[in-house]
């Protein structure tokens, strides 16, 4: 059995090589033919490896190893996420450092691969869907697993979904420097990428409904409803969005099944609950999950997640069309994503609350434990950007904002503030724990990291705050004598010092990550910085008493 | 604890109360988290509702629904296209009887009227900034290195009047496709002159602005070959669009390769013609601008019409 299987194993990945060598020859484009080779890189080692497995006794120790036994939890495939998701984000937000320096200096672009154009979209989309999407994954498996007392269903295809997203990964981040893209912002990968992420995602969906549905709890837990949420709300939007027809089948190349102001709504309304639903629904269940856990307190309200999460599910949907404020969208379409966003705010609001008011009863933890200090700072930031997003949503402000740098000030000041720092959170209460150690190497150092970032955070925000209403004002200028003010180049120019500070922030965040890599590092490495304690608050025992009721002086 | 016991029926032998909050559990509980039973915020729940509330009014007010022809127009009859029109329409009137007065005034007499050339110079700089700073440069100081002239100078290919600058705006240089518009060619002279040739023809147009000693053989095939467009002295000719040799000023740079480029290989720019994209007080206001830029010339009517007469094929 164990030979037949390891020789169909074998013949499958050869079969896999052969096709791609097929569509290699067979390329309608260069950009094609470097996806395929990557493909049948994969195949050729997947080839080797089954190969190699072929000795039965090597199975424990192998690549995909199975779960210990009925009595643990399958971490194998978190420990990868945690791992998978540093190494994206210091190369995401590497990325994201260039393309910043490029706005400010231009001479950086090296054409052809490193342009400002090709590296933008391999920056969100590393931070966005490798970083945030591995950290999504790893703390998903983690979640579901305890809060419903159960391993995960299907362990083989929990794996599969890991190593096939890291390839989903891999192709989207090489087409975009080879200049392989449809041009839909967040969903630049070209139709076969987006096929095998469908495939990838909906085993995702199986692994997750599966463990949910052998649950020894008697209810599901709020994180999970979220969880639910994004991944099946993703599914539809990645679906519906990628729609295309490709101009052949060993091309890269496709057209879209929408046209005109139907494709932008659609790609915005596949945009905006990119937003809602990866960057939103998905890191409140892992705030839903950790907060309560590292500040070992019960979550505030039962009742407020329940509202919270429905009205949230239902309006945030609607919400797209405000990206098309002032455009060819029927003025209908944009007053319901205008009127949607606005209520929007409290659903938004009810999940910073519920995370900030947990915390009732251990407030001192913000001074004591640098990892709910920096829970704290990724809700408040969560908080501050879900009440900016509706407010930039109404037209009035909207006419000001739109196309202007505020916009990128905004998404950052959620993306670093609330989605990067509530990650870092979680890695740092998981890492001790899935790699069996005492704690992180330094606790001082997470302290170093929360200050970096969210200084880093402060100068991103702020200058390009000032960046953008500067441009959106220049734009719209008028002299005495009824004429435009300003050419666009005028504006680039005036805005040269607020790129440079953008920069300088993003390196800042980009410190603190790398410092938590070294920590992530030296703790698997098993080692335990010697540091003062974090918790430890001055005593004077000679003031520590009440003051005696001694007679008046006179 | 008795977290999952009566999660469901809460007799109050089941209630449980955390003590730093006073508040009762819900009962669930999952890998150690508990959840209390703390009712909504009212100031969350009242701004929910006060959302709904205005953005029920606000879908009355404005249009919302779609329909099956179209949406609903809303109580205000307010459109975006309309807010645009209203708004567009204003400021053409602001600006109407200035448009008016440009129009009406022959494009030579708007710099005897120094407020309307005022509001005309005003005009041209708002839309070349818009138009033409892609090439020209946002200070319309041209591009050597991409064969941009330079508009701030003295120096003009094709006249440097007020009237000239608009003919050239209107027409553009070199268009395919417009009759009228200015059209030169300096003819490519590699393999007409050898290699010492070209160094003599270089070294005698450089020496011309002084920037070379004269060289006799350059000077001799100079007469031959380039006085007929540049003129026997260098100063070049506006009728056919000779540029002037003979002053400190280039179109492609003064350096002894690039002239010698210019020579052999020359590079042959185009403008394109604005008439038809930008209508024709818009052209009047962009060539006031340009005149306003340092190296406006006076208008001379007898020169002009010769001008004129020699640019119609």
């Amino acid at each position: 059995m164990q030979a037949e299987n390891a020789l169909g194993r074998v013949g499958l990945w050869f079969g896999v090589m052969l096709l791609s060598i097929g569509a290699i020859v067979a390329a309608k484009d260069s950009g094609f033919a470097a996806h395929a080779t990557i493909i049948g890189v994969v195949a050729f080692l997947l080839m080797c490896f089954s190969a190699a497995r072929f000795d039965p006794t090597s199975n424990a120790r192998s690549f995909f190893k199975m779960p210990e036994g009925p009595t643990r939890y399958d971490d194998d495939p978190v420990r990868w996420g945690v791992i998978a998701t540093l190494f994206w984000g210091i190369a995401g937000m590497l990325a994201g450092v260039v393309i910043a320096l490029q706005m400010a200096f231009p001479q950086l672009n090296i054409e052809p691969y490193l342009n400002f154009g090709r590296l933008r979209p391999l920056h969100t989309s590393a931070v966005i869907f490798a970083f945030g999407g591995n950290a999504l994954i790893a703390t998903s498996y983690y979640i579901v697993q305890r809060t419903c007392r159960t391993q995960l269903a299907f362990p083989s295809l929990a794996r599969f979904v890991f190593w096939g997203y890291q390839l989903f990964i891999v192709l989207a981040a090489t087409g975009y420097l080879l200049g392989i893209t449809q041009s839909k912002e967040y969903a630049e990968p070209e139709w076969y990428v987006d096929l095998w992420l469908t495939v990838v995602w909906l085993a995702y969906l199986a692994v997750f409904i599966g463990t949910i549905v052998r649950r020894r709890e008697p209810h599901i837990y709020v994180a999970n409803w979220f969880f639910l949420a994004f991944i099946i709300t993703v599914a539809m939007l990645h679906v519906v969005n990628n729609l295309a027809m490709p101009v052949s089948l060993l091309g890269a190349k496709s057209y879209s099944a929408f046209a005109g102001v139907q494709d932008a709504l659609t790609q915005w309304w596949y945009g905006h609950n990119a937003v809602g639903f990866f960057l939103t629904a998905g890191f409140l269940a892992m705030m839903y999950y950790f907060v309560p856990k590292q500040a070992e307190r019960p979550v505030y309200s039962y009742r407020l997640s329940i509202i919270h999460f429905w009205s949230l599910i239902f309006l945030y949907i609607w919400a797209g069309p405000h990206h098309l404020h002032y455009t060819a969208l029927p003025d209908w379409a944009q007053t319901l994503g205008m009127v949607f966003s606005i209520m929007l705010w409290m659903p938004s609001w009810g999940g910073m609350i519920n995370g900030l008011m947990t915390l009732n009863g251990a407030w001192d933890k913000i001074r004591t434990d640098p990892i709910i200090r920096m829970m704290v700072m990724a809700l408040a930031f969560y908080g501050m950007s879900t009440f900016e997003g509706p407010m930039m949503s109404i037209k009035a402000v909207n006419s000001l904002s739109h196309y202007t740098d505020w916009t990128i000030g905004h998404v950052h000041s959620g993306a670093l503030g609330w989605n990067g720092l509530i990650t870092f959170a979680c890695m740092y209460y998981l890492v001790p724990r899935l790699w069996k150690r005492e704690r992180m190497y330094s606790l001082r150092m997470i302290n170093w990291h929360f200050w970096l970032a969210t200084i880093g955070i402060v100068f991103y925000a702020a200058s390009m705050w000032v960046a953008g209403i500067m441009q959106g004002l220049m734009w719209r200028e008028y002299g005495t004598d009824g004429y435009l003010l300003w050419s666009f180049a005028d504006t680039v120019s005036a805005m040269f010092p607020m790129y440079v500070m953008r920069a300088v922030g993003g390196l800042m965040y980009l410190s603190g990550a790398l410092i938590m890599t070294y920590n992530v590092w030296m703790t698997l490495a098993g080692k335990l910085r010697e540091e003062k304690s974090m918790t430890e608050t001055p005593y004077d025992a000679d003031a520590d008493r009440p003051i005696p009721a001694t007679v008046p002086a006179e | 604890m008795m977290a999952n016991e009566g999660s469901d029926t809460k007799t109050p032998a089941t209630k449980r109360i955390d003590e730093p909050t006073g508040t009762e559990f819900v009962g669930h509980e999952w890998d150690g988290i508990e959840e209390l039973d703390t009712p909504m915020p009212r100031w969350w729940l009242w701004t929910f509702y006060l959302t709904v509330i205005w953005s029920v009014v606000y879908m009355v007010l404005y249009p919302a629904w779609p329909l099956i022809e179209k949406g609903t127009e809303g109580v205000l009859g307010w459109t975006s296209r309309g807010q645009l029109s209203e708004e567009m329409s204003l400021a053409d009137q602001a600006r109407a009887t200035v448009r008016e007065r440009i129009a009406g005034t022959p494009i030579e007499r708007i710099p005897e009227d120094a407020e309307l050339l005022q509001k005309a110079v005003a005009g041209g700089a708002a839309a070349f900034k818009v138009n033409c700073v892609q090439c020209h440069g946002s200070g319309a100081a041209g591009s050597q290195t991409l064969g941009y002239p330079n508009l701030n100078d003295d120096d003009w290919l094709w006249g440097g009047d007020i009237k000239a600058i608009e003919y050239t705006l209107i027409h553009g240089i070199r268009q395919p496709g417009d009759d009228a518009t200015r059209m030169s060619a300096m003819p490519p002279y590699e393999g007409v002159f050898d290699d010492a040739q070209a160094d003599a023809i270089v070294d005698h147009v450089l020496s011309l602005s002084r920037k070379a000693r004269p060289n006799a053989v350059g000077a001799g095939l100079y007469q031959t070959n380039c006085a007929s467009c540049h003129g026997v002295d260098g100063t070049g000719d506006r009728a056919q669009g000779a540029p002037n040799l003979a002053d400190a000023i280039w179109l492609y740079g003064d350096s002894r390769g690039q002239v010698r480029q210019q020579i052999l290989r020359p590079r042959i720019g185009m403008m394109p013609k604005w008439e038809g994209r930008l209508d024709s007080v818009t052209i009047k206001m962009l060539a006031a601008y340009v005149h306003s830029l340092g190296g406006g010339e006076d208008f001379v009517e007898a020169a002009n019409s010769a001008v004129e007469v020699d640019e119609q094929p």
